[in-house]
């Protein structure tokens, strides 16, 4: 849902960002505002899953220049989990399997945190389960996975749901799902794909890392991004994943070498 | 000159030689030197440290043998105390089967001369919490167990050795168990210290055929403790699981020797031992499992997960397994990681402080050991003692 005079949420401006000195991110704009969904597409290594790492405060990747404001905030200068506490959340692409720590423990602890940040009263133990098991429906998760450690054995698709899970246990502002459709067999993919509908408001954003125009036929993005060499190269409407989907990334290259004398030079837009 | 309470390291070698040859004369042997095998890894300088004497809430330590402190022990219906000729014909008898009498923290317990704690079990002894408190004074506290479980009997028995409050003590701890056919025991001791005590610790176990033994050994805080289960599947075909947990901070010292021997064969093995290493704080493990050529179809496995929290810290496990017999299985590994940075982003970045994510994942790799105390344990809290915020 497109308002132009809706609350800018994230506003991207020149990011740049390296990993052991790598340069990776080499000048990204982006605006979110309240009630937008934006999917950022493009080929491995373009650098669409460091911009999410980035944006949630990965220790490994160190901002080389640029800014972003969440909300009016400088992001960047907030550790990670602030950063959750506040209202951004992170979908992994790879969520980390944790022996040991119980998922209904880990997902309660979590969620008191984000409560904590809004002025809302910690759930105890009953309350929180009364919470879980509703939310559970948003993504037809079995209460069994509460009660085993966190990812423990999970299958690909039981952890893309249960980061969907922890996404509507914590009620993010800005959700950045990376690679969320990777792994999943279709009836996954339709389950992932409703939760993240059912959890977008007006009041919120979404913006979805992806590979594949799959995910954007059940999640209909109001703009595309195509990412290359650390840059958004292109933005459209959802045509634009359409049309990607047909003609594949090959004019990337062509792009990119029509850019590379000229490395300053911003992206054109697409109407 | 004015006398000032500051040791100097002329005054304390003398002390620390005193202490040495008391000790000495106490075991009927000289202290182990790292110049053997065993104790190669182990500085028993902490020993040292403690004053001699057996611990006594009187003035003046003396070798003198302290009153029975077992009188008041009320037992569970199924668990007998035998005392005189029967205790006496009892004792020693996993000791001698074992090797370990002549073990010097063993010659220490015996020259300390404790009285005698003999059990029998004959049914089903429920369950049962032995709390070893050191009583008041400076110096060596012992304590001498043996516990029989009768064929098909049952028993849970947790230990908690500790040491008394502001007192400087080395705890020596000797537990001899006799599992008879088809007998169940649950062992758990839990042993949080302290960082101006030691503590010995021997567990010595026969066990026959079609019996089942789970010994959990979680230790935390002293300066020195070294503990040392022996196993002995006297005609194999029985049971054994191991586990242990130890933590070291600081300059502490924790070290388990086990060792597993299966005279017999289908006889079967699962330990795990775990180590959480922080500040200047070292961990041995050394396990030992024996499988002669009558120990044939024996499944073994043995596993070695450390957590190494500084990097002033320092770990050293070794497997150690002699294998005879050639239609067997023996698994055995050894870990040793620091906490994982995916793992702690991943908790932070659902809003957890990267403090309370390094504890939870701390306090995860101490919960696979801990669930296997006798339930009893979880009343002493071990996981705040363990995480260093009791």
């Amino acid at each position: 849902m497109i308002r132009p005079d809706a609350p800018v949420l994230l506003e991207i401006r020149d990011l740049q960002a390296a990993v052991d000195d790598q340069p990776i991110l080499k000048g990204v704009n982006l605006t979110i505002r309240a009630g937008e969904i934006h999917a950022v597409m493009g080929r491995n290594g373009s650098g669409k899953s460091t911009l999410s790492k980035v944006l949630a405060g990965h220790p490994a990747y160190a901002v080389t220049g640029g800014s972003v404001l969440y909300r009016g905030e400088n992001l960047l200068e907030l550790d990670p989990e602030q950063r959750a506490r506040i209202g951004l959340f992170l979908g992994f692409q790879y969520p980390v399997e944790i022996p040991g720590v119980s998922n209904l423990e880990f997902l309660r602890v979590a969620t008191n945190a984000r409560r904590a940040e809004r002025g809302e009263e910690e759930l105890d133990t009953f309350a929180f389960e009364d919470l879980v098991r509703e939310r559970l429906a948003v993504v037809q998760m079995d209460p069994a996975f509460l009660e085993r450690s966190v990812n423990e054995g999970f299958s690909g698709g039981e952890k893309k749901r249960n980061e969907i899970l922890q996404m509507a246990l914590l009620e993010p502002v800005v959700a950045i799902l990376d690679e969320t459709d990777s792994g999943l067999d279709i009836d996954a993919l339709r389950i992932v794909a409703g939760g993240v509908n059912q959890l977008a408001s007006p009041d919120n954003a979404t913006l979805l890392i992806t590979h594949y125009q799959r995910l954007l036929d059940l999640i209909t993005p109001d703009h595309v991004h195509v990412m290359a060499a650390g840059r958004i190269l292109r933005s459209g409407g959802k045509e634009l994943a359409l049309e990607l989907e047909r003609s594949g990334y090959d004019w990337v290259d062509q792009e990119l070498a029509r850019l590379g004398a000229d490395a300053e030079r911003q992206p054109a837009e697409v109407a | 000159m004015v006398a000032a309470p500051v040791t100097s390291a002329a005054a304390a070698a003398p002390a620390a030689a005193d202490a040495s040859a008391w000790l000495a004369e106490l075991a009927g042997a000289l202290l182990p030197s790292r110049r053997q095998e065993d104790w190669r890894f182990t500085d028993l300088s902490p020993l040292l440290a403690i004053p001699t004497g057996i611990a006594a809430p009187s003035a003046e330590p003396s070798v003198a043998v302290p009153a029975d402190p077992w009188t008041g022990l009320s037992l569970p219906a199924g668990v007998e105390r035998l005392t005189g000729a029967d205790a006496e014909r009892l004792l020693g008898t996993a000791l001698t089967a074992t090797g370990a009498a002549d073990h010097w923290p063993v010659r220490l317990n015996a020259g300390a001369a404790p009285a005698p704690l003999v059990l029998r079990v004959r049914r089903d002894g429920g369950s049962l919490e032995l709390p070893l408190a050191a009583p008041a004074g400076d110096g060596l506290a012992a304590w001498r167990l043996l516990v029989l479980l009768e064929p098909g009997a049952r028993l849970e028995l947790l230990q908690v050795p500790s040491a008394a409050p502001g007192q400087r003590q080395l705890l020596s701890l000797v537990t001899e168990v006799v599992l008879a056919e088809d007998a169940r025991l649950s062992l758990g001791c839990l042993a949080l210290g302290r960082d101006d005590c030691c503590l010995l610790n021997h567990l010595v176990v026969r066990q026959a055929p079609g019996s089942e033994l789970l010994a959990a050994t979680v230790s935390a805080g002293w300066s020195l403790a070294r503990h040392e289960p022996r196993v002995l599947q006297e005609r194999g075909a029985a049971s054994t699981r191991l586990r242990g947990l130890q933590r070291v901070e600081g300059h502490q010292l924790a070290d388990t020797h086990s060792c597993v021997r299966f005279e017999g064969p289908e006889g079967e093995l699962d330990q795990l031992h775990k180590a959480v290493a922080g500040g200047a704080g070292r961990s041995v493990f050394n396990g030992a499992v024996q499988v002669p050529r009558a120990a044939q179809r024996t499944n073994a496995a043995q596993m070695s997960r450390n957590l190494l929290l500084s990097d002033r810290a320092r770990i050293d496990t070794k497997p150690e397994l002699e294998i005879v017999a050639d239609d067997v299985k023996c698994a055995h590994g050894a870990t040793v990681s620091q906490l994982q940075s995916e793992e702690l982003f991943y908790l932070r970045s659902r809003g957890i402080d990267a403090a309370a994510a390094a504890r939870l994942l701390q306090r995860a790799f101490c919960e696979d050991v801990l669930r296997f105390l006798p339930a009893a344990a979880r009343r002493h809290d071990p996981i705040s003692a363990l995480l260093g915020d009791a």
